[in-house]
């Protein structure tokens, strides 16, 4: 579904991306774990096209779409939720949800793919009118993928969403990236919680300053000696 | 005072409110957005005032069909001056685009003197827009109800653009966070142009109605509204449009009725301004309506 060949990012004068090459084929949940400023924020950046690659080629659905602009690659059913979730804290819950399906028209569809959010995650129903910015943690959280679906995206990208929240709102997390790869979205994720991210994807790279240095199958990767000592914890 | 200066008054102090709290918004509105204080904005009054001008006497045009082509000419002037003067910096440090906004404020006011003279000429008071009105012993003219009643239209009609369409939603989004209004399909310069746009269209009704209530018009004229409306603005909130809206009218009502209550002080009747809004910093450094966003993080 999605392939990436050879990206490299440059940030000024440093080096982000050296070169990495990895695919994300349809229906399944891949994701990069590395240390911190490894590059993962940067790939998913460079595939929304926040940051514009100095070479490289993304291509989506056989399509190239490297260099394409932010909005359009959004239509096109790829969706990024950021890190540090970047909820519109001055607009209500409500408000960010509707910001959510911007491109779409069908408003019908739309109040539809609403009702199913608020059903899964009936704490947003319950603040609907407030500020986002009154959120919970856990909260803005749901919000940031709650809004990310509203654009009835065909491939989801997560950068850290467990990040600074407490372990039983990780488990639900992990819970509704589950449930959203069932209703037959494909997930791209990044997580600190390699353990638990190599649990559930299919597949996995490691990434190492700027590139990447080792993939294979989600459990297989989970058990690889080196991956363990270097992301798990484990010797 | 008799009661009827003193609703004289009254009369005046709305629409001069009316006037500050219309050209206020367009400061705020791309404050909020850019973070930018438009210094240009004010300049925008004596383009509309100008362009009606030469409408009417020059090209005799019938008064509504000049104010019409004087406010989208100002809508798309302000426009122009976002896309040339302010996007190539929307990435800079803030002070670049803000010298960027003083340069084109000199350069409207520098290339009105230069166009059309310095020297001030008599604004028109078309027959049908401007009579008097007589009630009992008051008399009035029709642009002291006027100038309210399409100032209250257009402010709720901002009103409602901005917090109920998805356009407005977005605005406010933008405001806050541009690369994640980005990931939303939200076309960022789309959304800032038309910012501009509703600001000037504004500012050019402002224009138009300041110069038939003070009806003469000069290269310079929109300076000082424009200092006072950005006082406003900040008094308000800079970056909240009730904010501004609040500004206009205090300032406006206040200025008029100092010098109604307190002749003798009307030497003073500008520092007022300036004196309000160091006091109103002074207890709320945000202003009135402030930004007061509670964010977790």
């Amino acid at each position: 579904m999605l392939k990436i060949d050879n990206l490299e990012v440059y940030y000024g004068g440093i080096h982000a991306l050296k070169g990495v090459s990895l695919e994300v084929p349809e229906n399944k949940i891949v994701t990069l774990v590395g240390a911190n400023g490894a590059g993962k924020s940067t790939t998913l950046r460079a595939i929304s096209n926040l940051v514009a690659p100095s070479s490289g080629k993304i291509t989506y659905n056989d399509k190239d779409i490297t260099g394409m602009k932010t909005v359009d690659i959004v239509k096109n059913g790829i969706t990024l939720v950021p890190e540090g979730r970047r909820i519109f804290a001055n607009l209500t819950v409500m408000e960010n949800l509707k910001m959510g399906s911007y491109a779409r028209k069908d408003k019908e569809e739309i109040k539809k793919d609403m009702d199913v959010i608020f059903e899964r995650f009936p704490r947003l129903k319950e603040r609907e009118w407030q500020q986002a910015g009154t959120l919970s943690g856990g909260e803005q959280q749901m919000l940031a993928i709650g809004r990310a679906l509203m654009s009835r995206p065909k491939l989801v990208m997560m950068d850290e969403p467990s990040l600074g929240l407490a372990p039983l709102l990780v488990k639900e997390v992990f819970e509704i990236i589950k449930d959203i790869h069932s209703r037959g979205m494909t997930i791209l994720l990044i997580e600190q919680n390699a353990a638990a991210a190599l649990q559930i994807a299919d597949y996995g790279y490691v990434l190492e300053t700027g590139k990447i240095v080792l993939e294979g199958p989600g459990k297989e990767l989970a058990n690889n000696d080196e991956v363990k000592k270097a992301y798990l914890g484990k010797a | 005072m008799t009661l009827e200066i003193f609703l004289q008054n009254v009369a005046n102090a709305i629409s001069l409110g009316s006037l500050y709290a219309l050209i206020a918004i367009g400061y705020t509105m791309v404050y909020g957005i850019i973070r930018l204080i438009n210094f240009a904005h004010a300049d925008l009054l004596m383009v509309a005032g100008y362009i009606s001008f030469y409408g009417i006497l020059i090209f005799a045009m019938p008064w509504w069909l000049a104010f019409l082509i004087a406010i989208a000419l100002t809508t798309i002037l302000g426009m122009a001056m976002e896309k040339l003067a302010y996007r190539p910096l929307r990435n800079a440090p803030r002070i670049s685009a803000l010298i960027s906004a003083i340069g084109m404020s000199f350069l409207l006011q520098n290339l009105g003197i230069v166009l059309v003279g310095a020297s001030p000429k008599p604004f028109p008071r078309p027959e049908g827009l401007v009579w008097n009105i007589h009630l009992g012993s008051v008399s009035f003219l029709s642009l002291t109800v006027i100038i309210p009643v399409i100032t209250l239209l257009l402010l709720a009609a901002v009103y409602l653009v901005v917090n109920k369409t998805n356009t407005g939603i977005a605005m406010r989004a933008v405001s806050r966070d541009f690369e994640t209004a980005s990931l939303m399909a939200v076309d960022v310069n789309k959304v800032v142009v038309t910012t501009f746009a509703v600001g000037s269209g504004l500012a050019a009704v402002g224009g138009i109605m300041w110069s038939l209530q003070y009806p003469q018009i000069d290269p310079l004229m929109g300076v000082f509204p424009g200092l006072k409306c950005f006082i406003a603005a900040v008094m308000g909130g800079i970056g909240s449009v009730p904010g501004a809206m609040i500004g206009g009218f205090i300032l406006g009502i206040g200025e008029i009725m100092l010098v109604a209550f307190m002749p003798e002080l009307s030497g003073y009747r500008d520092a007022f301004a300036f004196v309000v809004l160091i006091l109103i910093l002074l207890f709320k450094p945000g202003g009135i309506l402030g930004d007061h966003v509670v964010e977790k993080v």
